[in-house]
């Protein structure tokens, strides 16, 4: 455990930095490429400075070849160095599915084990001012799918630093999935490196009338819905799984089998998504022994608008989850949350501690 | 390798276990004792074995899913091979991979894909690696003119070109993919004169001559060895076999055996072979008879993996 001195708030862009910085500075092989790494901007601040500290040779930006660069990142990782490839949006790994798909992830088991892949893939979901249709995916489940990659979504600034130190540590692929619009929240960072374990979900808050798992920025949406929620007397348990892949459902589990309701949460799509396969488990699972509700929330069934009207359709909100989760656990229940009170909701941040 | 041969005689050597290691494959193929599809690189053997000869112990070689030639040129245990393609626990990549995705790390063989072109980047990428390392390796790449019109074969010579990068990039010409030619598939054929463009040594060798193919990039490498960058060169050759599989199919129309007439009357095995003395051109013949053997003996009496294995190998520790 941290002494509370050695803790302070830090941004999830500075928590993100602070890993980054700290895992180069203990193992020379760590190096950080990706478009705009080393430009006046880094990466809206989650890059910025590292070219300094640590040289052009290791922090460096790339021709925009996503597919080529994802090679060459592997390569490299399987000649021994430890890179770290930057996507600014989520979306452009579109480009990168070939080599993350059939190098990546499958060269240690296809190699008899006589190869690793320690990469780390960091890339960022777009919400928002228009981010529209290419630069708001959330696509974990296409990459969750696949034997061979883990992939991690930090919802604050503390599993931010501890995946990154983890991810660079891991001699397998790893995927990090970062919000934008979690950037600028503020969490109980310890100074010194640290690492958050994949394959641990973690019970974010704790209560005994409704489960709901959240995934990504969904944990703070769901943390707001959660304070609605419990002005109308509803006791919610809020899990973010914290990894994707390798996905701790034992908790999940636990926490439905307490509850008897299961609200899930996405920030994707529903179909063949991690909402799912969460449900899927839930169905399969040996822990729960009662009957169990489960509905979820993700993003609409359809492409990303840009127009505001439409974007908050899209997303599921504080007032749609907390609707959603009432509707569980009290069907007859016509309640609905004011706009005052989901906006006094958004004040509510979970700054931790861990 | 053995160093005591001259240099007519290694390459001899090399192209001479390729190819009988080849038609020893698809002699054994009908009998379905080999568990893997198999691409064959019968008379394209002398183009690996000119460039791997420079290619010391710590040096890299990344072949294709015809990568035979590659594994074995680049110093690749034949037992292991012969075993992987057997399927066997005892295969260089435990019976994981078959012949497409051959791989031998302690030699410097970069694990090979089936994905066209797939290796170029990731070769690439082990040419990164030095550079950071500061060491005098080389990387070499061999593709076919398929992977030419793949998007990442020229953001892969882009950034080595950009980062000037130790890579040979090797193209092995022989104007088919799977079975279209080349004139289908690329709007003009310069290959080569594309390449240059981004400014790095380029060279074409339209004849299938082992000794230009071996002087040029061995200064090529030298050069590398000191900071001078990427190189590439594209030997047009010719495919004798089916594009899969243990045949020759010029009776399926796609192509004529009298287009194949050239090559395959200048077959390097038989020009490189005639440049020897007979006695030792018997004796290299004798001991690659005796090592072929051993590693079929070796893969048949190899077991195969056990079923509780099938989870071995999904993530790292």
């Amino acid at each position: 455990m941290s002494t509370p001195n050695s803790t302070r708030l830090l941004k999830y862009y500075e928590a993100l930095n602070e890993g980054a910085a700290q895992a180069m500075s203990e193992d020379h092989r760590v190096f950080m490429m990706g478009l705009d790494v080393d430009d006046h901007k880094g990466i809206q601040g989650s890059t910025l400075g590292l070219v300094e500290k640590f040289g052009a040779e290791r922090v460096f930006t790339t021709p925009l070849s996503e597919d080529a660069m994802t090679g060459v990142a592997i390569g490299a990782a399987m000649a021994g160095q430890r890179p770290i490839h930057v996507h600014i949006r989520m979306d452009f790994m579109m480009l990168c599915m070939n080599q993350l798909v059939n190098i990546a992830a499958k060269s240690h088991y296809m190699y008899g084990g006589t190869v690793q892949v320690p990469l780390v893939v960091r890339t960022m979901i777009g919400k928002s001012w228009g981010q529209g249709a290419q630069h708001s995916q959330g696509l974990h489940a296409m990459f969750a799918h696949v034997p061979g990659l883990k992939v991690v979504a930090p919802s604050n600034a503390h599993d931010a630093k501890g995946l990154t130190i983890q991810a660079v540590r891991d001699n397998n692929p790893v995927i990090i999935m970062e919000h934008r619009l979690l950037y600028s929240t503020e969490s109980y960072v310890p100074e010194k490196p640290y690492v958050v374990e994949f394959g641990q979900s973690r019970v974010v808050e704790e209560g005994s009338d409704i489960t709901i798992v959240a995934i990504s920025n969904m944990v703070v949406e769901a943390i707001r819905a959660a304070e609605l929620l419990s002005a109308q007397g509803i006791s919610v348990e809020i899990i973010d799984p914290v990894t994707i892949s390798p996905l701790d459902s034992a908790t999940i589990e636990k926490s439905v089998d307490k509850t008897g309701k299961l609200l899930i949460v996405d920030n994707g799509w529903l179909n063949c998504g991690i909402s799912a396969e969460i449900s899927a488990r839930v169905a399969e699972s040996e822990i729960i022994t009662r009957r169990v509700q489960v509905k979820r929330l993700g993003f609409a069934a359809t492409t990303c608008p840009t127009t505001p009207t439409l974007e908050n359709a899209f997303y599921p909100s504080p007032k749609s989850i907390a609707m959603a989760a009432m509707n569980l656990c009290n069907p007859q229940s016509s309640w609905e949350p004011n706009d005052a009170q989901c906006e006094l909701a958004y004040q509510k941040q979970f700054k931790g501690p861990f | 390798m053995n160093e005591s041969l001259s240099l007519n005689a290694r390459l001899y050597e090399q192209v001479a276990l390729i190819r009988r290691t080849e038609e020893v494959i698809a002699e054994i193929y009908p009998s379905d004792k080999i568990k893997s599809p198999v691409h064959l690189a019968i008379g394209q053997e002398y183009i690996c074995a000119a460039v791997i000869e420079h290619l010391k112990a710590s040096d890299y070689a990344c072949g294709t899913y015809r990568g035979h030639g590659v594994y074995l040129a680049k110093g690749g245990s034949l037992n292991s091979m012969m075993a992987e393609l057997y399927g066997k626990s005892t295969g260089c990549a435990k019976g994981r991979a078959g012949s497409m995705h051959l791989v031998e790390s302690q030699h410097g063989v970069i694990g090979m894909s089936a994905v066209v072109g797939t290796g170029i980047p990731v070769a690439v990428g082990y040419a990164l690696a030095i550079k950071q390392k500061k060491t005098t390796d080389v990387v070499v790449v061999f593709m076919g003119d398929g992977a030419t019109e793949e998007g990442c074969f020229s953001e892969s010579i882009n950034f080595a070109a950009l980062h000037k990068l130790p890579i040979l990039f090797v193209c092995e010409n022989n104007q088919l993919a799977i079975h279209e030619p080349i004139d289908k598939r690329w709007a003009t054929p310069h290959i080569t004169q594309r390449v240059s463009t981004y400014g790095i040594p380029t060279k074409q060798f339209s004849k299938p001559d082992i000794f230009a193919i071996h002087e040029y990039v061995g200064e090529q490498i030298k050069q590398m060895r000191q900071g001078a960058g990427p190189c590439f060169i594209e030997c047009f050759t010719h495919r004798w076999s089916e594009h899969v599989g243990p045949n020759e199919d010029y009776d399926q129309g796609y192509r004529s055996l009298e287009a194949a007439e050239p090559w395959r009357k200048n077959d390097v095995l038989i020009t490189l072979g005639e440049t020897l003395a007979p006695a030792l051109r018997d004796s290299i013949d004798t001991k690659i008879e005796t090592k072929i053997q051993e590693a079929v003996n070796f893969a048949e009496q190899s077991p195969f993996p056990d079923p509780k294995e099938l989870y071995d190998y999904v993530y790292a520790k």
